[in-house]
Order: C-alpha cells, then structure tokens, then sequence
C-alpha cells in the first residue's frame, strides 16, 4: 500500500474523532484535510510511528486554528480551552455514522459523492476536481454547500446504508480518469463499508464491483477501443479477484436476503467462471434476471435480460423480450441489431447499428457501433469485414 | 501564443470531397480513421500545443426565457436544416499560419478508400485577454 492510500485509510476515524471531541462537523472536515495535505508534505520522507495519533495531533490543532480564525472567536474557546478527552475513540458506528452523513438524502448526487470522497475517502479537492473533470474552485464550492446542507438539516435524517451503496455504486462507475483510480477507490471504501456494516448488500455490492474489476484490462484494446465481453481475452482476467469477488458474494448469498447487488454480482459471477461466451450458463444468467426484474423492475434489466434471452433461447426469443423495452432505453438499439444479425437481417442489423452510433452517450461506444455497422454493410457488399 | 477553435460539423459546412458515410467505410478504413485523429491530438500535446478537444452528441434543443414564473420554452430538436457542431478542437499556437496549418492538416484524416476526407474545418480565433502593456 502507497502512503498515501494508508494515509488516507486513517480518514474517517481522524475525522470522526474530532467529532467526537465536540467539533462540528463542517470546521472538522476542512481540518482533517488540512491535516491530510501537511501529512502528504511531511511523510514524504519518514512516515511517524503513529501515524493514526500523528494525524489526529495535526489535525486537532488545524481544527483549533480555523476555530480561533472565526467570527465566534469566544465562544469557542470557552468550549476547548480544556485539553480534549484523549480517550474519546471512535467506534465503528461512529465511521458508518460519517458513511450516513456523506450520502445524506437532502444531497444531490455529484455532491454526495464529492463529500464521499473527501470526508471518508480523503481525497483533497484537487484530485476529485480532476477526477471528475471540473475545475477545482468548482468542486471546493460544491463540496462547501454540501457540508452546509448537512449542517442545516443534518443529523435528524441521517442517510441510510443504501444510499451509500448508491453513492459508491455512483464512484465506481466513473472509472478511470485523471491520476486517481476513481474505481479501485470505490472498492476500498466498500470493503471499509463491508466490515463496518453487517448487510449482505453490501458484500452483494462490493462482490460486484470486484467481479467487474477483475475484467477491466480486456475491456479495452491497446487503441483504446471498447471491447465487448464476447470478444474480450479472458486469460486477461484477474483470477485473484474474480476468486475473491465469489468467495464474498458466496457468502452473501448463504444469508439468504437476496437483493439487487447480490443478483447483479451472481451474473457477473457465472461470466467470470465461463471459459468463453459459449460455454456461459446462459440459462442460469437468465434465472438471475428473473430474479432481478422482480426485485427492481427497470428497462436496463428488461434490456439485459433480452440479451442474455437471445444467447440462452436464440435470436427470436430475444427479439420477443425486447418487445417488453420501450423505444428510448439507451442501448436499446444496439442490442436490436445485435439480436437482428445474429436472426440473419443483415440489412435492418446494419441500420441499427447506425442508428446506435448516433443514439451511443460516449465515444468508445459510438465508435464500436459505427465500426459494428461498417462491418455489417461490407458482408453485405460481399466484403471481408473482420469484427 | 494564440487561441484557435477548429470546430467540425455534423451538418452545415460544404460538403467534402470525400462525402461518404462512416458506416459505409470497410472496418479497417474506420480504424484508420480513429487513430489517426487521436494520433493528431497526442502530436500537438508532444508540441505543446493542445488545449482541449470535445466530441457533442448529435442531439440539441434551443430554449429561451419566457417569462415570469413560467418554464422556459424549448424547441427541437433540431430541424435537418440547422446547422450542427459536431466538436471542436483547441489549440494554441505561434500564429495565424500555424493554425491553418494544423486545421488543414486535421482535415487530411483518412476515410473511404484511405483517402483523405478534405473535411470543411471551421477555423475561429479566441478573443484575448487585453495585453499588459498598451504602449
């Protein structure tokens, strides 16, 4: 583990401690992440035999600083000019507390999960700016605001654990961009999600994104370009992690309070375990959609179930799933085509394939429908396109 | 040092030499296609001359202020005829000339046959900053 990374997976409890300690929680973040960048500068050479005390030291004291540098200078040095109650540690509530008060309801989702990564994450301003692209005065007021609207409404209506989930689930998918590895960070937050609360939900959801991980280095080529499961090299697959993300969701599973991540993770589960397309449990991986559509009813798991309909049942079947997906579902197109070639319609295959590139919400993905369309018109020009 | 638009179009500007559909290239002409437009940008990031490069969706609706208390008004999307920006590159650069240049040689990108495309750019210098010293 970088310093870094073990720097910031003493975060929460820092935070939390201050807290703890009478701080409020707004004053407390900016201290923590003060203390955060001194001890990115400071550890650079030699990391302190405790590091955990070292950074609750520093970041009592920024605390205090920013305390003393505002308007209601008395009041709160009446409150600390005591020395803190050292032996105020936090519990894993207290964590999960700061997991609850991150993803607060009354937030909208960017600002969830900015206050996610920096308040539990420890991310600094700078790194989420990048990460998600914006420029960094922008993510210090949007992360701002958000402590204001948590210090308004707070702790009377707290977040759930759900919510979390959703706000995780949200980082995860943002991937890769900028020097922080947006989905690696979402998957250690899960797992310090995983051990402070005891919902199976939560390993569904961490054996999910461990399972799609563990296909994340086939799921581009070299060039950049997308490429589908069916073609990806799956020796490319990191088999400690598909190993892993099994063994948690297993568990899961054997608690038998099933729910969408859990189902979403047995799908990703059974690709993992196929040696190649054809030999997936097609049958299975409809089952679990099944399993799916009755816990969530949504056009992306009507869609998905299409596809899965059309590999276990053929094309046909396909086709008359996707009948229960109202025009307009994003991919839709993209899996008609794909459904409509492999049933022999090479003509309305090509034109939808088109219509995808120009429906598709991302390059790569625009790119791979053109090529697909592209490919389907020259094998119907009497061409030797090649996938 | 110069800022430089080069907007390239969906619809709107002259028709290229080379006016065939993308999905009608052969796979291996798309390739080609695609590297070597992100060869282009990752050159001028070697030069010291990229700033920024953004694709838009085809889709787009206009909308304008209506009133008082009332939602604001949309229309589209957008009719066949309009004009329509597919994206843009930013780059900036030395002179007038080396911005020609480079948008001359952006519209080299290959397409049918592996032929160049001889794409209409649309060529727009930024509004600068006021200088310093005025005199």
């Amino acid at each position: 583990m970088s310093v870094e990374v073990e720097l910031r997976e003493l975060v929460p409890r820092t935070l939390s401690v201050l807290v703890r300690r009478g701080a409020d929680f707004a004053t407390a973040e900016d201290a923590v992440q003060e203390a955060m960048i001194r001890a990115l500068a400071a550890w650079a050479n030699e990391v302190p035999s405790d590091p955990g005390g070292w950074l609750v030291t520093v970041a009592w004291r920024a605390f205090l600083d920013l305390s003393r540098s505002s308007a209601s200078r008395r009041l709160r040095e009446q409150r600390f000019d005591r020395e803190p109650d050292t032996g105020a540690t936090p519990s894993a509530d207290d964590s999960l507390q700061l997991y609850f008060l991150c993803a607060h309801p009354d937030l909208t989702p960017s600002s969830a999960v900015a206050l996610t990564l920096r308040a539990v994450g420890g991310l600094t301003t700078r790194q989420i700016a990048a990460a998600y692209l914006v420029p960094e005065p922008t993510m210090a007021q949007r992360i701002s605001r958000a402590k204001r609207t948590i210090g308004e409404r707070g702790l009377d209506r707290p977040g759930d654990v759900r919510t979390v989930m959703r706000v995780l689930y949200l980082v995860f998918n943002e991937g890769y961009s900028g020097d922080v590895d947006l989905a690696a960070e979402a998957i250690r937050l899960t797992r310090q999600l995983a051990a402070l609360a005891d919902v199976p939900e939560v390993d569904g959801l961490l054996a999910l994104m461990l399972l799609h991980h563990a296909r994340r280095r086939s799921r581009t080529g070299p060039d950049g370009r997308l490429v589908p499961l069916a073609d990806q090299d799956r020796s490319q697959w990191d088999t400690a992690l598909v190993a892993e993300g099994v063994a948690v969701l297993q568990t899961a599973l054997a608690r038998d309070q099933l729910g969408e991540y859990q189902a979403q993770a047995a799908i990703a589960a059974l690709h993992a375990d196929a040696p190649s397309v054809e030999e997936t449990d097609w049958v299975q991986i409809v089952e679990w959609y099944d399993e799916l559509l009755r816990l969530a009813d949504t056009p992306i798991v009507r869609l998905n179930r299409a596809v899965a309909v059309g590999e276990a049942d053929g094309a046909l079947a396909g086709l008359a799933a996707l009948a229960a997906v109202e025009d307009g579902v994003p991919r839709r197109k993209a899996v008609a085509a794909h459904l409509h070639e492999r049933n022999g319609d090479l003509e309305l295959a090509a034109r939808l394939y088109a219509q995808a590139a120009h429906d598709a919400p991302n390059l790569p993905e625009r790119e791979h429908q053109t090529r697909q369309a592209a490919r389907v018109n020259a094998l119907l020009r009497g061409g030797a396109g090649s996938a | 040092m110069a800022k430089y638009l080069l907007l390239k179009h969906y619809r709107g500007a002259p028709a290229p030499e080379n006016d065939v559909p993308m999905d009608r290239w052969t796979p291996e002409e798309f390739d080609a296609h695609v590297r070597f437009m992100r060869d282009f940008g990752a050159r001028l990031e070697d030069t010291g001359e990229f700033v920024d490069a953004q694709a838009l969706a085809p889709d787009g609706m206009w909308v304008r202020y209506d009133g008082e208390g009332k939602p604001p008004v949309t229309d589209g999307p957008f009719a066949e005829t309009k004009d329509l920006i597919a994206g843009w590159m930013v780059i900036d650069v030395d002179s007038h000339e080396r911005a020609i240049e480079l948008a001359g040689e952006l519209s080299a990108a290959p397409g049918a046959n592996g032929e160049p495309i001889h794409e209409w750019l649309e060529v727009r210098p930024f509004m600068a900053a006021p200088p310093a010293c005025t005199e």
